[in-house]
């Protein structure tokens, strides 16, 4: 008995640092509606200042003054990354904050360790907490009777600060309805600003206050984000209750989990979440979304199809991508395989989120699936190679089916996160049932046949395919089912109002995607000749919505360049430096704010800009007098 | 339409990329690619040394009077960047032989890619089995002892403990998996009469480290062991210390003796563990002394394993295209197969069978000296000593 | 009027929220070409039972028999699918489409064609669409952005939206809120000569009581989720119960109107 007290304690304890970080994430998308990637990364940064401070400033004073201290350094660095970068585009479209803070990420990564240097660094137990109370036998660490103790006190402040305070009115008032707030005559920039600060302190709180029990170094941020995504998730966003309840529960579950089912704990996490947001699609504690307001800088500007001239010049375009064989080595036409290969996988995701308004957090999934199926087929079956690329996407297919069914019942965040728990939940089979997939080591030796193996054949077969799908899902855009599906994105009440079945709609969209994401996952496995678990990751997922967003939402094929220029520069800055994710991640917060629309989209805006500059205006309120 | 343009564009970048690709008189490129920027903390120490082993060979004249270059190219972590660059480095820089990677995932990535491109693969640190044995092919060679030679070397000091209720914590991956595998086989052909009463299969770089303590100790074993690695294992030292997991426990763990893992532990370093690794201050040997005077004089630095991997992988290399005095792929193949060469560890050979190298470790035990993590009591374990029989290792190997 | 058929039967209509009725037993029947009016002060079950009716929400008890089929608990498009055209308070179209596409989405729909990943939308039933715009006077703006059009606009686009699939009947929730004096005039003589000459049923909810007075062939007026009078305008008018509800605002029509036709 006391052993599992012990383990309900244990879990608690690491449940506060969880807590501090999610509730800091819930609070910023409360108000601001962004879904700050970079809370991990000040996580991170919380505890090296934390670690330099503490190692500076000796004694009791110097190390709880250097935890508070750190979390407070943080926090201006988050105000300043608020006012510089974030206040710039807030009135892009939804998700792009997304994109400049997962740069902001990338950035840091690189920054902490020409800062701190590699390695893992140890800091200091935090004194008076070093030893541990004896509990029927049971070892209890002081410290986590200390966390334990200091989360239902954060809890406590916030909820002072939220109920008694004019501000934690504001912001509560903000949560529910922004609108309202900016109606109240309140200065939203300094709101805004305050708000992410304190979601910022509490991020760096909670990393600082790992220090005494966990190892500092430049891959904590991606550790904690995932998981407090999943917290704030299930607890439901923007409730600070729910970020606590839902802290307990996770870390409850990986405590108990590892007793129960101890190969499966991280799976057992995001089926939670995954139940969690099939039953109640707006988490624990959250509030159903009213009804989805108009995304903000949503273009009025109707998508068409090609004229006459731009088939031209694609078609020229498409010769001189063609004819690249003639002039470039193999490695140009390998890397040239890799960039079609990645149109595919971004058009695919872009036609789900720009079309039908889905933002798929997981669309790794049916890549790495079509991947896997290919492997399976090519190695395990020993199919031939075009039976293998033909068939082996159905798996991306069939996952989609079987995992766009209870996602596109959900929308916004919401659906990206269930689609990330199901990416997650794959790849987390993959990497652990070796049996059958090889778990990190892969399946090798996924050799295209000879007719392919040459890299400008391979590059031909790839660009057909590439420009194939891309042809495809114009044709889809501007098809009946196309309409229905922006209809549905457009407006759910009309749509089922005119006898559209949205869910349906969506599902097939989802399906489509998911088919063609699983296409490039199967040409990738025959490119790389292996298949291993990083094509169901995370990181291919969120580069996925990088070139996606690069392009430009708005857009009707802005993914294709998107992919192009996302993916040459990145092969081309790990080809040539170490500090690639500096540099990308600076290019891409730069991105963000020259072309808040994504390349095409400013492109076309400018483009937009001066036809209309050219017609005359017409005046609506004349219209009136004619029409009568 | 403005996006086939940009695909042009992107191309071009390409295309640029591979303009450098002809071979200078008097040279020989070797490529080289490790996870520089996910896994700083391992690969800087490595690349330190193959940077005073490249300066010693031309020091010393060259290949054959060439100058020896490597290009070296990060590979971000990623299984597929790495065949990115190893395609470059093969079909833009020409180079006549691969070398380095760190994950066993991107070896074996990498491995394959140089069997289907029929280059020369030498794996520096990979410790999967599989790169030689189930998945060997005639291309790759590998340096570094493997998961085999080290659990085998651990399990050597491991039997003649008296435990006998063991416990395993060991990542939940392919590595994890396979070197509790390999350990458990091992130790109970030696000893049959003990029992595994636990393990505990934490996610790779996500451990729980207080519940997964928790656990164990509840299984109440005599000895544990350990895989973790990295900054789980300074969790999980870190818990177990608070908790007294480790106290009365033998605990037998991979690894742990490199300084890598070991120094970051600092005064929390528990004491009497029994690790693989390799303690530097305490090597007195010719052929190490020369190394560390060499390495500590050109970074003022002390060196880690990977320094050592990193130094013998160049060396290595560089020996084998001495001996083989051609760039032809198959040539090289045939001058590394049975190839003996020096070493900061001694003497050492590229096995014919496997073209697994003979490279060793060094078993000791753990202690706290001065704050610090060090290892006593260390002995040099050959790596020809710790491979199964030539029986068993053809039939893992596939016939080619 | 009693050889005209009957489109809508509603019977002993309830719904409940926590104790709190905000329907109550409603019953009234609509005949196709009738113009029909639900009225009554905010809060009175307006939107409960307009919700009902369309099926957004699902009444507790009683029963909805539309076009000869029982409606309860189906799905908004399983009722459009009848033949039921609907528009909403707030206009609810298709910003991104241009103004034709509008129309065109809802004849792909009536066409069953949704699932069509491989057709033209841009070709399809575009004289159809012409002539739904030409219809409601929106012909000249077919090819403009619909996220640039004026408010007025937009509500006849979701007139001409709501006549795609040939409805006989059309549920049209507060129809002129939001619109100019003269806009609302102007909509509301549309709809009821397009009523009147395709002989669909009108059922409309409306807070202007000179939109309701002038064009309404019948009012239903709801109170605190009952309905408590029912009649032509005039007897509507005259029932002393209604004009306590509404204060006076049927006077207040009386002035407006007179206003209204001297102009």
């Amino acid at each position: 008995m006391a052993f599992y007290f012990v383990q309900f304690l244990t879990g608690l304890a690491s449940a506060a640092s969880l807590f501090l970080v999610a509730s800091g994430l819930s609070i910023i998308f409360g108000v601001t509606r962004i879904v700050n990637f970079a809370h991990g990364a000040f996580y991170m940064l919380g505890a090296y200042v934390a670690f330099t401070l503490t190692e500076r400033f000796s004694g009791a004073l110097g190390f709880w003054g250097g935890i508070v201290v750190a979390a407070l350094v943080v926090a201006v660095i988050g105000v300043l990354v608020e006012m510089v970068l974030l206040r710039r585009i807030y009135h892009a479209p939804e998700l792009f904050q997304l994109l400049a803070t997962f740069g902001l990420t990338l950035m840091v990564q690189d920054i902490v360790v020409l800062i701190w240097g590699p390695d893992d660094l140890l800091g200091r137990r935090a004194p008076g907490f070093r030893g541990a109370v004896d509990f029927f036998g049971q070892k209890i660490p002081s410290y986590d009777l200390f966390l334990i103790a200091l989360s239902p006190i954060v809890l406590g402040a916030l909820w002072l600060l939220f109920q008694r305070t004019r501000w934690g009115v504001l912001v509560r008032a903000a949560t529910q309805d922004r609108d309202m707030v900016a109606a109240l005559g309140v200065n939203q920039k300094w709101l805004f600003t305050s708000v992410f600060a304190l979601g910022v302190f509490l991020a760096a709180l909670g990393g600082a206050l790992q220090i005494p029990r966990d190892a500092v170094h430049h891959a904590l941020d991606l550790r904690i984000i995932v998981e407090v995504f999943v917290v704030v998730v299930i607890g439901g966003l923007g409730s600070i209750i729910g970020a606590f309840v839902a802290a307990v529960l996770v870390s409850e579950l990986n405590a108990f989990g590892i007793l129960i089912f101890p190969k499966i704990s991280i799976i057992l996490v995001f089926l939670v979440m995954a139940v969690v947001l099939i039953v109640r699609p707006w988490g624990l504690f959250g509030r159903p979304e009213a009804a989805a307001r108009r995304t903000p800088g949503l273009t009025v500007t109707p998508w068409r199809p090609l004229t006459a001239n731009e088939r031209l010049l694609s078609a020229g375009a498409l010769v001189v991508a063609a004819m690249l064989p003639l002039v470039a080595g193999n490695y140009a036409l390998t890397v040239g395989s890799e960039i079609a290969i990645f149109v595919i996988f971004a058009a695919s995701l872009h036609f789900l989120m720009s079309v039908g308004g889905l933002a798929s957090f997981g669309h790794a999934a049916y890549f790495g699936l079509g991947a896997y199926g290919v492997a399976f087929l090519a190695k395990a079956a020993g199919l031939p190679m075009i039976v293998s690329l033909l068939l082996g996407p159905l798996l991306g297919l069939l996952g989609a089916a079987v995992f766009g069914f209870f996602a596109v019942q959900l929308s916004g965040v919401y659906f990206a996160m269930l689609t990330l728990a199901f990416a997650q939940i794959v790849w987390s089979i993959a990497f652990q049932w070796v049996a059958v997939t090889g778990g990190d080591n892969g399946i090798l030796g996924v050799w295209p046949e000879k007719w392919a193996a040459s890299p400008a054949n391979f590059y031909w077969l790839s660009l057909g395919i590439a420009t194939a799908a891309v042809a495809l899902l114009r044709v889809i855009v501007f098809s009946p089912f196309g309409y229905a599906l922006r209809a549905t994105r457009d407006s759910p009440l009309r749509s089922e109002a005119i006898g559209i079945d949205g869910k349906r709609v969506q599902w097939t969209a989802f399906v489509i995607a998911g088919t063609l994401a699983g296409f490039a996952g199967a040409l990738f496995a025959y490119l790389k000749g292996s298949v291993f678990p990083d094509s169901l990751g995370i990181s291919l997922s969120v580069d996925a919505l990088v070139m996606v967003l690069l392009g430009g939402v708005e857009t009707v094929s802005g993914a294709v360049i998107g992919a192009i220029v996302f993916k040459a520069a990145s092969i081309w800055l790990v080809s040539q430096t170490d500090l690639s994710k500096l540099v990308m991640g600076g290019f891409i917060v730069l991105i963000v704010v020259a072309f808040p629309k994504g390349i095409v989209g400013t492109l076309e805006a400018i483009r937009n800009r001066r036809r209309s500059a050219a017609a005359k205006p017409v005046s609506l309120n004349s219209r009136v007098e004619t029409a009568e | 339409m403005r996006r086939r343009h940009l695909l042009g564009a992107g191309l071009a970048i390409a295309v640029t990329g591979m303009a450098g690709g002809a071979m200078a008189q008097g040279e020989i490129k070797i490529g080289e690619i490790n996870s520089y920027s996910l896994l700083p903390a391992f690969t800087e120490p490595y690349r330190k040394g193959w940077q005073l082993a490249l300066e010693e060979v031309n020091a010393a004249g060259g290949i054959n009077g060439k100058k020896l270059v490597v290009i070296s190219k990060d590979d971000g972590g990623k299984p597929a960047d790495a065949t990115t660059a190893a395609n470059e480095l093969v079909s833009s820089e020409n180079v006549v032989m691969l070398t380095g990677t760190f994950l066993s995932n991107i070896g074996l990535a990498v491995s394959d890619f140089a069997n289907q491109k029929k280059v020369f693969f030498l794996a520096a640190e990979p410790l999967t089995d599989a790169i030689t044995w189930s998945k060997g092919n005639r291309y790759t060679f590998r340096l570094r002892p493997s998961n085999y030679m080290q659990a085998a070397m651990l399990v050597e000091e491991a039997a003649k403990l008296p435990a006998k209720r063991w416990a395993t914590i060991a990542p939940n991956y392919e590595y994890g998996q396979s070197a509790v595998a390999v350990f458990k086989k091992l130790m109970s052909e030696k000893r049959p009469d003990i029992q595994w009463v636990d393990e505990q299969w934490p996610p790779q770089g996500k451990i729980d480290a207080g519940p997964v303590v928790q656990a164990v100790a509840a299984a109440n074993p005599e000895a544990i062991l350990n895989v973790t690695f990295g900054a789980d294992l300074i969790k999980l030292v870190r818990e177990g210390n608070t908790r007294g997991l480790f106290k009365n426990r033998a605990v037998v763990s991979f690894l742990t003796g490199e300084p890598e893992y070991l120094d970051p532990l600092k005064e929390e370093t528990p004491e009497g563990w029994i690790v693989t690794g390799y303690p530097w201050y305490d090597i007195k040997t010719p052929d190490h002394d020369k190394f560390l005077k060499a390495y500590q004089a050109k970074f003022n630095d002390y060196p880690r394993l990977g320094s050592i991997v990193g130094y013998q992988t160049i060396k290595a290399a560089a020996a084998i295209l001495a001996k083989a005095n051609s760039t032809d792929p198959e040539k090289l193949i045939a001058a590394a197969q049975g190839l003996t060469m020096p070493s900061p560890f001694g003497e050492i050979t590229f096995r014919k069978i496997d073209h697994q190298s003979t490279l060793g470790a060094y078993v000791g035990r753990t202690a706290l000296k001065d704050g610090k993590g060090v290892m006593v009591n260390s002995v040099y374990r050959k790596g020809a000593d710790y491979l199964p029989s030539d029986a068993e290792v053809e039939k893992m190997r596939p016939k080619q | 009027m009693s050889m005209v058929p009957t489109l809508l039967s509603v019977e002993n209509l309830s719904k409940s929220y926590g104790g709190v009725h905000a329907v109550r037993s409603v019953s009234f029947q609509l005949r196709a070409g009738e113009i029909l009016a639900l009225i009554g002060p905010n809060g009175a079950g307006k939107s409960t039972c307009f919700d009902m009716l369309n099926g957004q929400n699902v009444p507790d008890s009683g029963r909805i028999n539309l076009l000869g089929e029982d409606t309860v608990g189906r799905k908004p498009r399983a009722i459009w699918r009848l033949g039921v055209g609907r528009t909403f308070q707030i206009t609810a179209t298709f910003p991104t489409m241009t103004v034709r596409e509008n129309v065109q989405v809802a004849l792909v729909s009536y066409g069953r064609q949704l699932f069509n990943l491989w057709g033209s939308t841009g070709n399809y039933a575009r004289e159809e669409a012409g002539r739904l715009l030409d219809l409601v006077g929106m012909g000249a703006y077919a090819g403009r952005p619909c996220g640039e059009l004026a408010y007025g606009d937009l509500k006849r686009l979701e007139l001409a939206v709501a006549l795609a699939n040939q409805p006989r009947l059309l549920l049209m929730d507060e129809p002129t809120a939001g619109m100019a004096p003269r806009e609302r005039i102007e909509l509301m003589r549309l709809t009821t000569r397009i009523a009147r000459e395709k002989s669909i049923g009108v059922l409309f909810t409306e807070h202007d009581m000179d939109v309701v007075f002038e064009h309404a062939d019948r009012i239903l007026v709801l109170n605190r989720g009952s309905l408590i009078a029912e009649g032509s305008p005039e007897e509507v008018r005259g029932n002393p119960q209604v004009r306590a509800i509404y204060l006076g605002e049927g006077l207040v029509y009386d002035a407006r109107h007179r206003e209204g036709a001297g102009a």
